[in-house]
Order: C-alpha cells, then structure tokens, then sequence
C-alpha cells in the first residue's frame, strides 16, 4: 500500500505537516440519498487506497450556508481536496471509483484495483 | 365582474425609458432573460437593475456572477457611478462570484446543484433581497460536463427564483440561430429582453427589444438605447403619436424683416420650422439669428452644429454683429457640436434627447440636418427626423432646421422631411451680371398667411437684412443691379418731382392771370353800375320838376281833374294816337 505515494510524500511533507497525507471535505446538504451514498463510497475508497492517512470533514450547507462560497461549492455532494496542494474538486456521488482516485491524484494500489 | 381586475405587478427598473416601454418595469416576481451578443451591455443592464433597485426603490439585491469577479464587476461599473463597494456595506447589495474551472473538476457519479441553491439563498436571506441578476448561468456549460444535469437544474432554478418571489435577471449570450447558447429561452419565458448593437457604416448604434412579455402590452419597436456616465437610457421615441398641443404665441425669427413676411409676428411657438438651401447662402445665420433673438428673451436654447466648433461658430456669427458667446457665458446657450460620422444615428439622437432633457431649450437649432444623411439611409434619417421633430413639439420647444442641397434642384432634396416641418424657408443663390446673390422666400407657413414674395437676402454687419427685389426684363433683380435700378428709380422720381412743380407753377401762374382778369372786370362792372344809378336819379329829378310845373300850369288855368288825363295823354304815350 505505501509505495504507491512515494512521489507524493516529498511533495506534502514540504508544505505540511506529515502526519496528514489527505485533508478531505465533503459538501453535502441534508441527509440525502445521495450524499448517503457518497459519504459511503468515500469512506470506502479511504480505507482502501489511502491506508488510514487521511482526514474527512463533512460540511452539511443546509446548516452552515456560508461556508459554501469559501470552496466555491456548486454541485452537491462535492469533495474537496484541500492537501496536498493545489485544491481539488470532486463532483458526484463518487461512484465511479476509478475517477475518485484520478480525481484525488491516487494511483490504483496494484490487488484492489484491476491487478 | 364585481371584483377588480390586477394587472401584472411590475418592478420598476428605474433605467430612464425603459419602464415606459414596459409599461411599469420588469414584471415582479419572475424572471426576466436579457440576451445579446458580447459586449452588449448584458452585465450592466443587470447591474443597473440592481443599483436602482436598491437606491430608488428600496429593494436590495443580490448579484451571482458567473464570470467576472466582484472585484472587476466593482470597478467597472465605478465609471458609471455605481458605487458597489458602498451599497454592499449598507447591505443593500451581495455579490458573489461563482467559478468553475474544469480543469480542477472530476465528475464521479451523479449530482445535482444544490450548492448554488444554497448560496443564492444565503445570500438573498442575507439582507432580505427583492432582486436577483445571474450573470450568466450559461458560463456553468463551460465547467461541467453533465448538460442534462444541468439543464434540469437550471429549470429548477427559475422555477425556485419565482417560488421565492423574487425579481431576477438571468443574462445570456446570442448564440447561433438562437436567442442564447444554451437556450436559457426555454426555461425563462416570461419576458425576453434583446440588446443587440450594430455597426452601420463604421459607427455602432445599440439598440434593445422587448421581445416578449407574458401577461403583459409592451412596446414592441427596437429603441435604441445609450450607455453613458448615468448609466443605461433607452429612447422610447419611435411613436410619441400627433398628440401634441398646439400653441398660438408666436416666436420671431430674429430677423425683423423676415417676421414681417409671417404676418408680421414670426413663426408659431413649438412649431418646427425648415430652412433649406445651397452652400453659403445663409442658413447658419438664420439659424444663429433665431438663437441670439431667443436668448435676448431671456430664453433657453441649444444650437446642435455638424460642421463647426462652437469657438467657430461664435467667431463667424460676430462677423454679421452677433455676440453668441455672453449667452453661452450666461448658461443660455449651449453649442453642441459633432461630426455627424462620430456616432450612429441613433446615437445623436440620443444624446440630442438627453441634452434636451437636462437643457430645457425653448429654441433648438440644428446645423445642418442634412449632415447626418451619409450616417444611414434617407430612410433613417428621415425616421430621425420624424422623431426629432415629435419630441420637440411634445417638449414644446421651437425646432429650426437647415439642411443643405443642391443648387439645381431646391426643393426635392429636402430630406423629404419638408413635410414634417410647419414652414419652410428657401434660400437661394442667383448668378446675374458677374455676382452671386442671395435670394430668400416661404415656401410654406402653415396655419399663416405668409408673403409670397421673394426677397433678397443680404448679410450686413448688423446682421440679417431682407430687401425687396425688382422684377426686370430678365428675372429678378438683385445685388448691383438692384442698387443700378434703385439708383434708376430714384433719379425718375427727383425728375417726376420736378415737372410736378413745373406744371404747378405753370398753372397758378395762368390762375392767377384769370384772377387778375376777373378783378379788372369787376371794376368795370362796378363803373357801370354807378353810371347807371346816377343816369336814373337825374331822370326822376326832371320829371318831379316836370310834373310840379305842369300842376302849377293847371292850377294858373283853373282845369277841372277829369281834364287831366286828356292834358297828360299827348306826354305818356305818344306811340297811341
């Protein structure tokens, strides 16, 4: 699991803290079907491919509105990638795992994906 | 039929002219699609909507903008005197920038929009907002990929606009054979709004079209519209109808021998009046003449010139004695010069209206109409015109124009606007002896009986002056030929003069000779008379003599009285016996 972030461990830990490799939000408003969904598929992808070093926040705009401007948040669910740097975003209800990771910047650890 | 039909509730836009095109505003509570290619002043139409709405009318709104930041949008509407910044502070107005920039989106799986449902929300509870411009939701077909998401979302944006109740402009670019890229047109249906902007013959006329507007009458025609420093004016001057009043006071025309040819009075008040003719015969001096008389009254006026500055205008006119430049000193007079070529049509007439609106003239001028014929067709400026003419009549100002044409032909290159005018003053040059000399008539004056003479037209130093012309053998005289004529006439009559005082003293002299006569005859007669009268006195004294003797005869011889008429007998009638 670990050799897959090789390239990426220099790069964070320049910039942050290397206790944290992923510092994930997730936008979601209200309890939705599909922001179910999504919070079930991202926690699903973090166990598989980010081996625990990650961090999830979940915002729910329908209680804090404001903070929607903030990551300029226009699809709901959105997932953010805030570290490492630059910001990322992921629209949907992350179902399509194999866009997740490409979107996220994770290469498929070989034996959980196609290997 | 007891209850009272509601018309639409509108809200007001507060941009000068369009409410009167719509009747009232935008219609409250809907949304309301603007679309136009770039550049047409989408942005700041909304804008514009937004600031009025919060200043005039108390109802802040909220600005979601697509494309530029708040920042840019601040600073570019700044040139207009929107102060952004300050209305955002007195929480009359938020403005947030929504972006998405593809590259640094993934799409996994299925989503909707509800994050901007959510910040629209925010942001209209924020300060209570009435008004809403998206500035353009067609930008999000740019960042994501899902149009069908997309598409279906936007739906439910207007839908959700309305439900929330309040008055949005969403903007929207022309696209090809549709009224926006993306047909925004689908979902917004309510009112259409079209700016569109022109180039015609290298200058551009920006013109707007309600092009739809449910629930409600609208005018229909295209109005251009102008964006300047106060912002977005639309000119609903296409059908202001013959509903004018009009006025009997009379207006002179500067020129004392030309208000006499109009009954002496000059032309109507509120009239338009048209003078035309070829190059250097006057007409500017005309035209300056009726500017100073008005201002000498006290009066407001606005001369327009397509052919020279101000500064040059104000020099040539004191050639012919007239000081233009004490009544644009006193703020009487405003010169408004341009080249015909700079603007469109319509933008000339749109920037006559606005000085007229802020001016007040009572006296408009504008030097030459003709000058704005190469800007359009005949047909437009023709239009121009018409609608010239009906906003100064409905303002009641006095509209005087010249237009310049051809030596040869006087009176069909008019502009066909002759018809439009109320009088219309032909001026004329005539080549004769070696000179060149001005000629001036009324060809028409309606509801006046004019002169139907033709007067020749001569610029002195002390302005305008209109003499009489002499008909001679070969046409009118004029210039020399009038002096040689004058000079003529003037030595006819000292020689008519004389003889009139020859045959006079010819005759009282004969009058007197009778009268000499009559004396001379008079004493003869007297001489006569007394000859006569003494002639009688000493017959009478010898017959009483006679008498007496006879008596003292018969009284001697003792005869009886019958015996006296046989004694007289033989005396009185001798003739008898």
């Amino acid at each position: 699991m670990k050799p897959a972030k090789q390239t990426k461990v220099n790069h964070s830990a320049k910039s942050k803290a290397p206790a944290i490799r992923y510092d994930l939000r997730l936008y979601v408003a209200g309890q939705t079907p599909r922001s179910l969904q999504a919070l079930a598929n991202l926690k699903r992808i973090c166990e598989e491919h980010l081996a625990g070093n990650y961090r999830v926040e979940i915002i729910d705009l329908l209680k804090k509105p404001q903070l929607a401007a903030g990551d300029q948040i226009l699809a709901i669910p959105t997932l953010v990638r805030t570290i490492p740097k630059p910001a990322r975003k992921i629209i949907g209800d992350l179902s399509n795992t194999e866009r997740v990771l490409v979107g996220l910047d994770v290469r498929p650890i070989p034996g959980n994906g196609t290997h | 039929m007891s209850k009272k039909l509601r018309p639409l509730p509108k809200a007001p836009t507060g941009i000068d002219g369009l409410d009167r095109i719509t009747l009232g505003g935008l219609p409250r509570g809907r949304p309301t699609l603007i679309c136009g290619s770039a550049g047409c002043g989408k942005t700041l139409f909304g804008i514009e909507f937004l600031v009025r709405g919060a200043l005039q009318f108390n109802e802040p709104g909220v600005c979601i903008t697509f494309e530029e930041s708040a920042r840019d949008l601040a600073l570019n509407v700044a040139s207009l005197g929107f102060d952004l910044e300050q209305l955002q502070k007195s929480k009359k107005l938020v403005i947030d920038h929504i972006y998405i920039d593809k590259s640094e989106i993934a799409e996994t799986g299925e989503y909707d929009l509800e994050g901007l449902f959510i910040r629209l929300n925010a942001a209209i509870d924020s300060i209570k907002a009435k008004r809403v411009l998206l500035d353009t939701p067609e930008a999000l077909f740019a960042g994501l990929s899902d149009t069908g998401v997309l598409r279906s979302e936007l739906r439910r944006l207007f839908g959700w606009l309305k439900d929330k109740g309040v008055t949005a402009i969403i903007t929207g670019e022309r696209g090809e054979g549709t009224l926006t890229r993306h047909g925004l047109e689908e979902y917004v249906s309510d009112c259409v709004i079209l700016l569109d902007h022109r180039v015609q013959n290298d200058a551009v006329t920006r013109r707007l079209r309600v092009l739809k507007y449910r629930g409600s009458t609208h005018g229909t025609s295209e109005y251009p519209f102008l964006i300047d420093e106060h912002g977005i004016s639309v000119l609903p001057v296409t059908s202001l109808g013959l509903t004018h009043p009009a006025s009997t006071a009379r207006i002179s025309s500067g020129i004392p021998d030309l208000d006499a040819m109009l009954e002496g009075h000059g032309y109507f008040r509120g009239s338009s009046v048209l003078v035309t003719g070829s190059a250097g015969t006057g007409k500017t001096s005309m035209g300056a003449h009726f500017v100073d008389s008005a201002c000498v009254r006290g009066e407001k006026a606005i001369l327009f010139s397509f052919e020279e500055s101000p500064e040059q205008i104000i020099r040539n006119m004191r050639s012919i004695g007239m000081d233009l430049e004490r009544w644009v000193k006193k703020g009487l007079l405003h010169i408004e010069s341009a080249r015909p070529t700079a603007f469109g049509l319509e933008m000339h007439l749109v920037r006559m209206h606005h000085l007229l609106k802020t001016h007040k003239p009572d006296v408009v001028v504008i030097d030459p109409i003709s000058s704005l014929l190469p800007g359009g067709s005949e047909h437009d400026v023709q239009a121009l015109v018409l609608r010239i003419v009906d906003f100064l009549k409905h303002s009641g100002a006095t509209g005087f124009f010249t237009a310049l044409n051809a030596e040869d032909d006087l009176q069909s290159t008019a502009l066909s606007i002759s018809s439009l005018v109320d009088a219309w003053i032909l001026l004329r040059n005539i080549e004769v002896n070696g000179e060149r000399n001005r000629l001036l008539y009324v060809l028409k004056s309606r509801g006046m009986a004019h002169s139907n003479q033709i007067r020749e037209f001569l610029l002195t130093h002390r302005g305008v002056r209109l003499r009489e012309v002499y008909l001679g053998p070969g046409g009118v005289l004029t210039g020399s030929a009038r002096v040689a004529r004058e000079a003529d006439e003037r030595r006819a009559e000292i020689q008519r003069q004389q003889e009139i005082q020859d045959r006079e003293r010819a005759i009282t002299a004969s009058l007197r000779a009778v009268e000499a006569k009559i004396a001379a005859l008079q004493a003869e007669k007297a001489a006569h008379e007394n000859e006569l009268t003494s002639a009688l006195g000493a017959d009478h004294a010898e017959k009483t003599v006679a008498l007496a003797d006879i008596e003292a005869l018969r009284k001697s011889r003792g005869m009886t009285i019958e015996s006296t008429g046989r004694t007289q007998r033989p005396n009185g009638r001798e003739g008898k016996s």
